[in-house]
């Protein structure tokens, strides 16, 4: 079936079936590869894209339940927390291997637009769901509370 | 954690310079006509290029090797003063394109914004290309350094001949020659073609740059890849894209060796989306890299491969390893240590020693299966011309894809290209090469551009685990505490029964790993091994055998120095003892020292005993401790550097357990960029804690029992520490391993710091079982 989408202010028509998880349309019908799969069954965040602003694991999201509600990945990510997290994950150089971090930012920049400065506790409760296997939670911390900091200046 | 900042010159004030063993009259490299260009590589005809041999190619004897007229285009300066690298090696988050190109632009003294880099395909003109063994700095930096002081040197030549001064009165900075008399400069571009026409240097006019002036080397540069992912950007094996590509996943044997036995493809063929169906070969034994067989889905995406996967009915023929059960493997791979195994080290008399002693101790190790679990399950994309094919792949060793590639289609090696994406993540899963394997095997079936998908399911259900293992250890302690007698056995199936069929021998390059090479300082010592037979696919996973080993000597030293009344952190430096250097081959064991030689890199006691004194100052070992909380030490030489770990935990009455910090210090000598080997020690050292904590595969009949992020767990951001610090040694010895020294120490460094607190020792990974309870078992240890 043909289904319309927005992704990244753009209108596309893919010919998928509807339980087509939107990760699939993105990456193999779109090209829009930033966005990773890691797991397919919501488990690791690698995937996370927003729908209609709000985070959501694109693996397990049937493109036919997202509508014509507008779709972000980390290709179309903008704005000002993005940017500071684009600026704080390059200032404390952050990512290793990377692939996974197409997730944490989108995480990231998700949870700095809820909370502006948030706790530790806050980071636990919003990154837990983005696995890292090169471990660089220690760097994702400190550059979501870096980022905050930039973003109050 | 300290925050990464610029630094300048951090290791300057070291006053050794680093020795370099290449001999110029005997160069490591070709210069080559600048006629020679290639697509993709250099721009236009006419640039200074030199080939860098790659350990004992041809070309160390100056000549090229047979058969490659395409030239070996390694480091060049474009005619735009660009400066262009092929990193042979894979990058995996390891900072490898960075790492070469800092030393490469270091000795030139480059612009920076001006460095690009070329990935290698796979091929041997490029040497070992086996981006494991954390050894990708180890192996080329004097080579790198050479060619760059080399070209540079040419560079200021042409600029002394074209402005008619002495060379002397030149000298290279920041892409330019500058004069320095007279203020002119020019390019390196403009000089290229001058420089060509110059014969190469003599020994005596090549200078290393002085470590005072180093620009590159030894700074933390920025990662070359970071400014792309940040955005999205870059291309993973997953992410290959090619016109008229097809997806594939593949229904593999449960059981390694098995095999279909009866198929209904009805309910796939009638799946949205399915293209056809591909029955790959039967695999037979040594496993080797080659593909495991099954029935291949190809589809028009990946969803429509998995679901016509999920409809594909697949009777199997279980084959000879449905015996496999872990459980019951734990106990005989128990019992193999418990009776004599093969001499692989002997010191004195360890027998006599532990009968005489005042005290003896005993104890069983035990860690399990492991999985890699790099956030990129394997994936590779093959598409074939006639008979030829080229894949591309996030392959770690791209030569032995081609390999694998040539020998399970039948054609020669000069037919298969192989191009490297990045990697996401590699930790040894993706040196085995056997899903390029399956592409190029699917794809001429189908006869178009194909891309395998492995997912996380395939990943941790087909892997190439790191093997299960068993470990006794005895000591004999003197009236004063002190070890006298050291006994070692260890029982693991090898990694060589993944390419010898049946092999049950542990291999002297497993052995090596952190027990045949244990340096303490005690007067007898034995390393026995015993056998262990393999049932699923045996291979490397980051840092490797120092895993277990690592966790049962630097457990059992704990454990000692409990028995001996001493600080854990006192009696290890004991045991590690005066410094000294210790040659393992002297006392029977086949050390080969990571394939460095032991006069470059020796075992240092000091070095050792220098981290754990570091880490201890750092940790502020010996402080007063909240109620419930314990701190933990362990330090382990591994790929040739020292790195030794403190953890701090604390348990509650519950007995659940928190890491409340970590400390780690590491002597890898020289370091290439400080902030990126930072990051390693940080991770390394996670995920060495990831999988004390939870890190369990299990088989049962001869099927892994987990299958995605479930059952299979890995560290997340809340139960990563807090507060972790590290700290690298200054040096100016040679550069040693980075990627995955730091992984060793971790965990015995945690479960003696779980002793510390509790009083519950651990002899068996991992800490949490799979059952999810996070709660230790105190009973009444609390």
């Amino acid at each position: 079936m043909t289904i319309r989408l927005k992704v990244n202010g753009k209108v596309h028509d893919v010919d998928v079936a509807g339980d087509t998880p939107l990760l699939w349309v993105l990456r193999d019908h779109l090209g829009l590869t930033g966005t990773k799969f890691g797991c397919g069954v919501a488990q690791c965040g690698a995937c996370t894209v927003y729908v209609d602003g709000s985070p959501r694991r694109a693996c397990v999201a049937p493109v036919s339940s997202v509508g014509n509600k507008p779709v972000t990945t980390i290709e179309g990510l903008e704005g000002p927390e993005a940017d500071a997290v684009r600026e704080a994950w390059l200032s404390l150089q952050v990512p290793q291997c990377g692939y996974c971090q197409s997730g944490q930012i989108m995480s990231a920049v998700a949870l700095l637009k809820k909370r502006p400065a948030p706790t530790d506790t806050d980071i636990d409760h919003a990154m837990t769901g983005n696995i890292c296997r090169c471990a660089t939670y220690m760097r994702i911390r400190r550059a979501i509370h870096d980022a905050a900091g930039n973003l109050k200046k | 954690m300290k925050p990464p900042q610029a630094r300048a010159n951090v290791f300057v004030e070291a006053t050794k310079s680093i020795s370099v063993s290449s001999d110029i009259s005997n160069p490591p490299f070709l210069r080559l006509d600048p006629r020679l260009g290639r697509r993709g590589f250099l721009a236009g005809a006419g640039a200074l290029l030199f080939a860098v041999a790659l350990e004992d190619s041809a070309l160390a004897q100056g000549k090229l090797p047979q058969g490659n007229k395409d030239a070996l285009l390694f480091v060049g300066v474009q005619p735009n003063g660009s400066v262009v690298l092929t990193c042979h090696r894979s990058e995996m988050g390891q900072q490898t394109w960075t790492a070469m190109a800092q030393i490469l632009a270091n000795e030139l003294d480059a612009d920076w914004q001006r460095v690009q880099i070329v990935q290698a395909e796979g091929h041997p003109k490029y040497g070992n290309q086996n981006t494991d063994g954390s050894r990708s700095v180890r192996l080329n930096f004097d080579r790198l350094r050479l060619a760059g002081a080399t070209m540079r040197t040419l560079l200021e030549q042409a600029a002394a001949k074209h402005w008619k001064v002495p060379p002397s009165s030149c000298e290279a900075e920041l892409g330019f020659v500058l004069h320095r008399g007279s203020q002119r400069k020019l390019n390196f571009g403009e000089l290229v073609e001058a420089a060509n026409k110059l014969p190469l240097p003599t020994a005596s006019q090549v200078k290393l740059r002085e470590r005072k002036a180093w620009r590159y080397l030894c700074h933390d540069i920025k990662s070359l890849t970071t400014p792309s992912i940040v955005k999205g950007e870059g291309t993973f094996g997953q992410d290959v894209r090619r016109p008229g590509m097809l997806y594939a996943v593949i229904a593999r044997p449960p059981q390694v060796l098995g095999r279909p036995k009866h198929v209904d493809d009805a309910a796939t063929l009638k799946t949205p989306g399915v293209k056809q169906l591909v029955k790959l070969p039967n695999l037979e034994a040594p496993v080797g890299f080659k593909p495991l067989g099954g029935i291949a889905v190809v589809a028009k995406d990946t969803w429509s491969a998995i679901r016509g996967r999920e409809a594909l009915e697949v009777e199997w023929e279980v084959g000879p390893n449905a015996s496999y059960d872990s459980k019951s493997f734990e106990q005989s791979l128990l019992k193999a240590v418990r009776k004599p195994g093969k001499l692989a080290r002997k010191r004195g008399d360890v027998a006599r020693a532990l009968s005489s002693a005042a005290k003896r101790l005993e104890a069983e190790y035990y860690v399990p299966h492991l999985a890699h679990s790099a956030m990129e399950p394997p994936a590779a994309v093959a598409e074939w011309t006639g008979d030829r094919v080229t894949c591309w792949g996030c392959g770690q060793t791209p030569q032995k894809a081609r390999q694998t590639v040539a020998q399970v289609c039948g054609v020669p090696e000069a037919n298969v290209t192989i191009h490297v994406t990045w990697l996401g993540g590699g930790f040894g899963r993706k040196s085995k090469p056997d899903f390029f394997a399956e592409a190029a095997l699917i794809a001429r079936e189908v006869k178009a551009p194909v891309k395998v998908v492995w997912t996380r399911e395939d990943d941790l259900q087909h892997a190439y685990y790191h093997t299960v293992s068993a470990q006794r250890l005895e000591a004999g302690l003197d009236a004063t505490g002190k070890c006298v007698a050291l006994l070692h056995r260890t029982a693991f199936p090898p990694i060589t029964s993944t390419f010898v069929a049946g092999a049950t021998d542990a291999d002297p390059g497993d052995l090596r790993l952190g027990a045949s090479d244990t340096p303490f300082d005690v007067p007898n010592l034995q390393l026995e091994s015993g056998q262990a037979e393999a049932h699923i696919r045996i291979g490397w996973l980051r840092s490797v055998a120092n895993i277990y080993h690592a966790f049962a000597v630097q457990s059992f030293a704990a454990e000692m120095a409990h028995a001996a009344g001493r600080d854990p952190k006192d009696y290890l430096l004991e045991l590690i003892g005066p410094p000294r250097t210790i040659d393992p081959n002297q006392e029977g064991a086949k050390y080969d020292n990571y394939g460095s030689p032991l006069k470059d890199y020796p075992i240092d006691t000091a070095r050792l005993a220098k981290v754990t004194q570091e880490v201890a100052t750092l940790a502020k070992w010996g402080r007063k401790l909240p109620t419930g909380h314990g701190l933990g030490i362990a330090a382990h030489r591994s790929f040739v550097s020292y790195v030794a770990t403190v953890v701090e935990v604390a348990v509650d009455e519950q007995g659940r357990l928190t890491i409340v910090g970590v400390w780690s210090v590491m002597d890898a000598g020289t370091v290439v960029n400080p902030n990126h080997c930072e990051s390693q020690l940080e991770g390394g050292t996670l995920f060495g804690l990831s999988n004390a904590l939870f890190g369990e595969i299990t088989a049962t009949r001869g099927v892994i029992d987990q299958a995605n992020f479930p059952d299979w767990r890995v560290m997340r951001m809340h139960e990563a520490p807090r507060h972790m610090e590290v700290k690298l040694i200054e040096s100016s010895a040679p550069p040693g391993g980075v990627g995955e020294p730091p992984t060793p120490p971790a965990a015995p460094a945690l479960t003696n710091a779980i002793f510390a607190a509790t009083g519950l020792r651990i002899r068996r990974l991992p800490v949490f079982g799979t059952d999810r309870i996070d709660r230790l078992k105190l009973g009444t240890h609390r």
